[in-house]
């Protein structure tokens, strides 16, 4: 029987627990308020008011097993958040590559811009297409670019051994007029037709040699850095060079081929019209996308799988914290047992016993969350990683993301494994029989 | 060793207190078993025994970018060279574009220098006679529930065939197999690479890279220089890097796994030794009057000391031993569970050796501060209770 009410009461919280894992910010006050009124408004509030007052005028004597709880959800959240601001800040970086007003155009059934090939003939046909945005000279801004790897030793490691693929994209110059967001910040942009590259600037974090003024080898051929490009996404991870000359390095037989053709729109609502032109011309085999799709659907896995692993390893870890708090406050009611039984003695019910020492736990809780959010955000926020990126040929710098929406993640799992941890020592202490806790010590 | 009986109920004095820090012990060591697996299959990727000897000849340019056929005959040349296979990417996807399949376009020796893959010797024989069949690994075929015979459909993401379509249409003709499926061609396809050639009219002879097996891995870094030469200042210029060194340099490109994992187990093992510092710091402090009784009757400072440190590395090398074979388990049921699409994950003797080592330090760790006081105790205040 008494197993039975126990697992009864797991399953309550577990299912407690889940509901409020989805709640939304904006719960929070509402939740807080609601708990504030009944403590003003109820007699059982009101009770319930004062022994929380009662237990956490005490708890500066209990300092070192409450800290177990704090620093055991500190730990919990800490790892958590960190894992889920690397997925945030993998997938911004891709999503902001992308928008609505800009689509990509690659041959049919290619899954990404590498495994894509597209002639010159089809480029010029993709350029004639309505819904395309003009420049001051009426040109359309239709950018067929190229794109493929090169091996570039790593910062900090044996060049001979440490070296990592880069992506080198091959544009022309309506590159710069489609990507508005995409600034000098040093040197500046590179001439046509001769070997110079411009760097961005995640790219020149990861690997050695990138600066303005130096020369790098690609295979055989030196290239001039004459420039270093910011623009806050994943384009910041490549290098950019012109097509014209990229294309013969690369491809001897047929140069003039690129890999997609980046177009910007006179707006949105120019897509419909200007994938219906394209997938209905004869002359071309194309899979038309809004950048926004594409370069989402690229980092879908990968955001998909660290935060898998995240919540896996934060779940483990959650485990261990709620046994660990089940454990300080299960002696904390010991330890207050007497005063409970006089409580009740005098006529205090079961619910504001429940009440106050679940909300001790989940002070704790909170102020862990809290600590633990902090400790992740000093540490993470924008700290750099990187990785070789679905869909690309070259590494992926990005910056791990300490989003207020992955904080709050953190501090419902705080909450919720403080609800756990505090609620079969409350329900203890508010079934521990009076005379016998009156009678003990 | 006598001592046990009497450290055992100590431990178990307080049973709900002892159990619940049992579990928390338990799930940290379940991650540390469960992260240290993925640690080491990542840090053991390549590193078989063949694959020391296997050398990887790409274009220094980029993995992407073909090498000349007529270089596989000069790297024949290079002494110290015993085979010589080449292979193409395909970029095989089956039904849908995303849903990739690794295949890839081989030379007819390719098998010679894999020898740990395995292929039923009739089952070759009629890959070999048919040029448009092709080798499934074990894994992709009981996934997808394919059999000999069976004529497969697949998408290349790159090449076109005759047609201008990417649509390919093969023959499954045997099966790649290895021991524990440990080689990567278990979950891949495999075609002829002069089928692939002649078929597609963008390749025009090019290989994407060779795989060289050398007669002495001691000597493979003179071989692979030595290939690296040949090409020197071409417009092909070559990259030769060990099997081993190719994949441990990929896998540091995707990500710093060993940073990862040591981070977290950092965090992890942190708040362990708080928690159960403060639980063994409790249960010394109840136990006060106990030892000073013990002292009484004759034990002396230093086995008292012992004895509380005896019970805080009990208390974790239980929980230790307990979390690592509940990875054991797991990792039994995983390749199951997936389908055979993670082999890898094994509790070695290293990771239990690891843990165990980490279970002992941090029970003395925590274990030192309550056995210091116990051994300081002060058998007459301790017994008046002051």
């Amino acid at each position: 029987m008494k197993f039975l009410m126990g697992l009864l009461t797991f399953v309550v919280a577990l299912v407690g627990v889940f509901v409020f894992l989805s709640l939304s910010w904006q719960a929070l006050p509402v939740l807080l308020v609601l708990l504030a009124l009944w403590m003003l408004l109820t007699h059982r509030g009101q009770q319930a008011a004062s022994v929380t007052a009662v237990g956490l005028s005490t708890l500066a004597q209990r300092l070192g097993s409450s800290a177990v709880i704090v620093v055991g959800i500190a730990g919990v959240v800490a790892v958590l958040v960190a894992m889920l601001a690397m997925a945030q800040g993998y997938s911004d970086t891709l999503r902001r590559t992308g928008g609505l007003d800009t689509a990509i155009v690659l041959r049919g059934a290619s899954a990404a811009e590498v495994s894509s090939v597209l002639s010159h003939d089809n480029a010029i046909v993709i350029a004639d297409a309505p819904g395309i945005a003009k420049d001051d000279e009426g040109k359309p801004i239709a950018s067929p670019e190229l794109v493929v790897a090169a091996n570039l030793p790593m910062k900090g490691g044996n060049p001979e051994e440490d070296f990592g693929s880069v992506q080198l994209r091959g544009i022309g110059e309506e590159a710069w007029k489609l990507r508005t967001n995409a600034k000098i910040v040093a040197g500046r942009r590179f001439a046509p037709g001769v070997r110079e590259l411009v760097a961005g600037k995640g790219a020149q974090r990861q690997f050695d040699g990138l600066e303005v003024d130096h020369e790098i080898k690609l295979g055989n051929q030196l290239w001039k850095v004459v420039g270093i490009f910011e623009s806050k996404d994943a384009m910041e991870s490549e290098l950019w060079g012109d097509a014209d000359v990229v294309g013969p390095t690369y491809r001897p037989s047929g140069s003039k081929s690129s890999s997609a053709v980046y177009v910007r729109l006179t707006g949105a609502d120019a897509f419909e019209p200007f994938k219906a032109a394209l997938t209905s011309d004869p002359r071309l085999q194309v899979d038309v996308s809004t950048t926004d799709d594409y370069f989402s659907k690229q980092s879908e896995g990968t955001s998909k799988a660290i935060t898998a692993i995240g919540i896996v390893v934060g779940a483990i870890m959650a485990i261990g914290a709620i046994f660990g708090a089940l454990n300080t406050m299960f002696a904390a009611v010991a330890s207050r047992a007497r005063e409970i039984a006089t409580l009740r003695a005098i006529g205090f019910r079961g619910l504001p016993v429940v009440v106050a020492i679940m909300l001790e736990t989940m002070l704790l809780a909170l102020i862990g969350g809290v600590l633990g959010g902090l400790i992740a955000w000093l540490i993470f926020n924008g700290f750099s990683a990187s990785t070789l990126a679905a869909g690309t040929t070259g590494q992926l710098t990005f910056q791990l993301e300490v989003a207020p929406k992955v904080l709050w993640t953190g501090l419902k799992w705080a909450l919720a494994i403080g609800f756990i941890g505090g609620i079969y020592p409350a329900l203890r202490a508010a079934r521990l029989p009076v005379t016998t806790a009156l009678r003990e010590q | 060793m006598k001592y046990l009986h009497l450290i055992w109920a100590a431990l178990f004095r307080r049973k709900t207190r002892t159990i619940l820090t049992l579990v928390s012990i338990v799930a940290a060591f379940l991650l540390f078993g469960l992260l240290d697996a993925v640690r080491i299959s990542f840090a053991e990727a390549g590193k078989s025994a063949n694959g020391a000897e296997r050398l990887q000849v790409g274009a220094r340019l980029s993995f992407i970018q073909p090498l000349p056929q007529g270089l596989g005959a000069q790297i024949a040349q290079v002494p110290g060279v015993r085979d010589v296979a080449h292979a193409n990417w395909f970029g095989g996807a089956y039904q849908d574009p995303h849903n990739q399949i690794f295949t890839f376009a081989v030379s007819p020796n390719y098998f010679d220098v894999y020898p740990e893959v395995e292929v039923d010797p009739e089952q070759r024989k009629a890959f070999d006679a048919n040029l448009n069949g092709i080798l499934v690994g074990e894994v992709i075929m009981k996934k997808y529930g394919w059999k000999i015979g069976d004529k497969l459909p697949l998408q290349s993401q790159i090449f076109p065939n005759k047609e201008g379509s990417k649509n390919w249409n093969f023959d499954i003709m045997g099966v790649m197999k290895s021991k524990d499926n440990k080689a990567f061609q278990s979950q891949m396809i495999v075609l002829h690479w002069k089928n692939f050639d002649e078929t597609t009219p963008y390749n025009h002879g090019s290989v994407g890279w060779y795989i060289v097996r050398v007669n002495d891995v001691n000597d493979s870094d003179r071989v692979a220089r030595a290939i690296d030469a040949i090409s020197a200042n071409s417009d092909h210029e070559t990259k030769t890097m060990t099997e081993q060194a190719a994949t441990a340099n990929w896998i540091k490109q995707l990500a710093d796994i060993g940073l990862i994992v040591t981070s977290i187990m950092g965090a992890v093992f942190f708040t362990l030794v708080l928690l159960t510092g403060n639980t063994m710091m409790q249960a010394v402090r109840e136990r006060t009057s106990e030892l000073a009784v013990l002292k009484t009757i004759g034990f002396s400072n230093g086995s008292v000391l012992a004895m509380v440190l005896a019970e805080s590395v009990l208390l974790l090398v239980l929980g230790g031993v307990i979390g690592l074979g509940l990875v054991s388990l797991i990792s039994m049921a995983l390749p199951a569970l997936s389908g055979g699409m993670i082999t890898h994950t094994s509790v070695g003797a290293k990771s239990w050796s690891l843990g165990l080592a980490l279970a002992i330090a941090i029970g003395v760790v925590i274990g030192a501060l309550p056995a210091m006081r116990a051994m300081r105790l002060n058998i007459v205040d301790a017994l008046a209770g002051r």
